[in-house]
């Protein structure tokens, strides 16, 4: 092996190890059977169980799985079309429109956050579940275009032309031709809007109200009494789910024709 | 009209500032195979892409078949078009590919099962009715993109740069075999191609297209042995030129001086029509019908002049020469490789080019 590829090899793995040994250490903790947390005392699986015993926590799983689902279908609705119109813009609009979309992703998260909730209560909208929706959607709704669209503009434009070349409506060319190609994309960032959503803590903090406590704010409210191994074995669960959730959409991304 | 298939109008279209077709007027007839031939950006697939719809004309008229195209979308229109680059569904089978057009216009499922059949059945492609575009070779990809238009029965197909992706030799015996299949279904044919020798093989009438503008239409002999234009000319293969005057005209021929070349004399040359004497003229010779020798004249040429070898140039089944006529005339020949030592030329060496009556055109200014 040659001094500049060790070299390589050692700067990777000091990087994987900064960002995932923190990550491996919770992990290790979840299975601790000591409640403090510094010590290894032996393993056990009492900490997973007790999650499941949290009704208030198996209430915030369900409120999390109802907001992703909702925000991430209509963000896909939206999204999918937004990107699919766009490339019918002209080059001058389609700019101006792109950076339209990017900025609910470009601008800090906190601000995002305060001016949905000047906004809910200009409008006098209760902060509940549904405005929690409504907050993901902003945010959601770009990355479903940005990832529908990087698809899009490798797909041949003749494709379409072919079609309706050979009788389709612009409709049917689109449902028959265009749909199924972008398909593997359109699956990818599904999955990547719901784990978003899953994982949000800033936005949702700001747009919650009473009763609508997500998974993320109700980890958040442990942590103020102290980090138990029952939050520990929580954070481990999230991390695995969101993980494979982002595995899985980064290779229905990249998968081609 | 029923004997014309295409009719364009006085044609016209902008891509921003330029102007890519020009005022363009056509006839395609029914049952024809027609080409447009043309360098790169003479507007030929801007022309196809008129016709089939994709874009809209910014002045004058289509008529298929009589109808005016005017308002009439893609989709509805009875032309299929093969792309260049095929735009073969790539999420579809073969057979799929080739049936599309057929559900789209709601044939039967029996008829559709058939009809697709039969049309890969034409294209010799049966055997790979349940493969993706993406296992097939280019030249089965091309097989494909035909049939799924063929299986449409359209009034016209259009043939944008059809060979253009594949390699010389399956090129040209697609030629043999496009022109087969459409002599075989009786459909119109328009094709663009930038390839001279394509366009003469395959067409009954082709177009000659640059800068927007149709310069020559005539049957393949005719643009070949009459360019009209120097462009024309130079496009199909006329490529030395010289400038000279008619000096004395007979039945067939006159003869012409050139003052770039005064050691030549008089220069024996097809008469065109409408030749007056004193007229000046440009004469264009083709490479590869002018023959060297070592300074014997061979006796059986009309035209005899000495040059001198200036490049030589050795491609394997031939060897091109450049010869310099005068200071000003350079000229190319192209002789056949008959490898016996008398046929080779080396640079620097004086020769006698030599030409007939019928190696050449000339064109009036």
């Amino acid at each position: 092996m040659s001094r500049g590829r060790i070299w390589l090899l050692s700067a990777s793995l000091v990087n994987l190890l900064f960002l995932y040994l923190p990550i491996a250490v919770l992990i290790l903790f979840s299975f601790n059977a000591s409640r403090l947390s510094a010590t290894w005392q032996g393993f056990t699986f009492r900490w997973y169980l007790a999650l499941v015993e949290d009704q208030a926590l198996l209430a915030a799983v369900h409120n999390s799985l109802l907001v992703a689902a909702v925000s991430t279908s209509l963000a896909t609705i939206l999204g999918v079309s937004a990107a699919v119109g766009m490339e019918r813009l002209s080059s001058r609009r389609r700019r101006i429109v792109e950076g339209a979309l990017l900025l609910p992703l470009v601008i800090p998260e906190v601000m995002l956050g305060v001016a949905l909730l000047l906004f809910f209560v200009m409008v006098e909208l209760p902060l509940s579940l549904v405005t929690v929706t409504i907050g993901h959607v902003v945010w959601n709704v770009p990355i479903v275009a940005i990832i529908t669209r990087a698809r899009l503009q490798k797909l041949d434009p003749r494709l379409e032309e072919a079609a309706l070349d050979l009788g389709a409506t612009p409709w049917q060319a689109f449902r028959r031709v265009t749909l199924p190609l972008l398909t593997p994309a359109i699956i990818g960032a599904v999955l990547m809007a719901f784990t978003l959503s899953l994982d949000d803590f800033i936005v949702t903090f700001f747009t919650a109200g009473p009763g609508s406590t997500t998974l993320p704010l109700q980890v958040y409210s442990m942590v103020k009494s102290g980090v138990s191994p029952e939050i520990n074995a929580l954070s481990a669960i999230l991390v695995l789910i969101s993980m494979a959730l982002i595995g899985l959409s980064l290779v229905l991304q990249r998968q081609r024709n | 009209m029923a004997d014309t298939s295409v009719e364009l109008r006085d044609l016209a279209k902008y891509h921003g500032a330029t102007l890519a077709v020009d005022h363009l007027s056509l006839e395609v007839r029914s049952g024809e195979f027609f080409s447009i031939l043309g360098p790169s950006g003479a507007g030929k697939t801007t022309t196809l892409r008129l016709v089939a719809g994709f874009e809209r004309p910014d002045q004058g008229e289509i008529l298929i078949e009589g109808r005016s195209m005017r308002h009439v979308p893609p989709n509805l229109r009875p032309v299929n078009l093969v792309f260049q680059t095929y735009a073969l569904f790539p999420h579809m089978t073969v057979f799929d590919n080739v049936a599309f057009g057929l559900e789209m216009r709601r044939v039967s499922r029996s008829d559709l099962r058939s009809r697709a059949s039969a049309a890969l059945d034409m294209v010799k492609l049966s055997d790979k009715h349940d493969r993706h575009p993406s296992q097939l070779s280019g030249g089965e990809q091309q097989r494909v993109a035909l049939a799924r238009a063929l299986v449409n029965r359209p009034a016209v197909v259009l043939l944008d740069e059809p060979l253009g992706a594949l390699d010389q030799q399956l090129r040209q015996e697609m030629q043999v075999e496009l022109k087969a299949i459409q002599k075989q279904v009786g459909i119109t044919f328009i094709c663009v191609t930038h390839h001279q020798e394509e366009a003469l093989i395959m067409s009954d009438r082709v177009a000659v297209m640059d800068h927007g503008r149709v310069l020559q239409v005539g049957s393949p002999q005719e643009v070949y042995e009459s360019p009209t234009t120097e462009f024309v000319a130079r496009f199909i293969g006329l490529s030395n030129h010289l400038k000279g005057r008619i000096a004395t005209l007979h039945d067939t021929t006159c003869t012409i001086t050139a003052p770039d070349i005064p050691a030549a004399g008089s220069i024996l040359i097809r008469r065109p029509p409408g030749a007056m004497e004193a007229t000046r003229v440009m004469l264009l010779l083709r490479p590869e019908r002018l023959h060297l020798s070592h300074n014997v004249h061979p006796g059986r040429f009309h035209n005899a002049v000495s040059a001198r070898v200036d490049k030589v140039t050795y491609t394997g089944n031939e060897m091109q020469y450049l010869v310099r006529l005068s200071d000003s005339v350079l000229w190319k020949a192209r002789l056949p490789n008959s490898g016996a030592s008398q046929d080779r030329f080396r640079v620097g060496e004086t020769v006698l080019l030599c030409w007939n009556a019928d190696d050449g055109v000339i064109l009036t200014e």
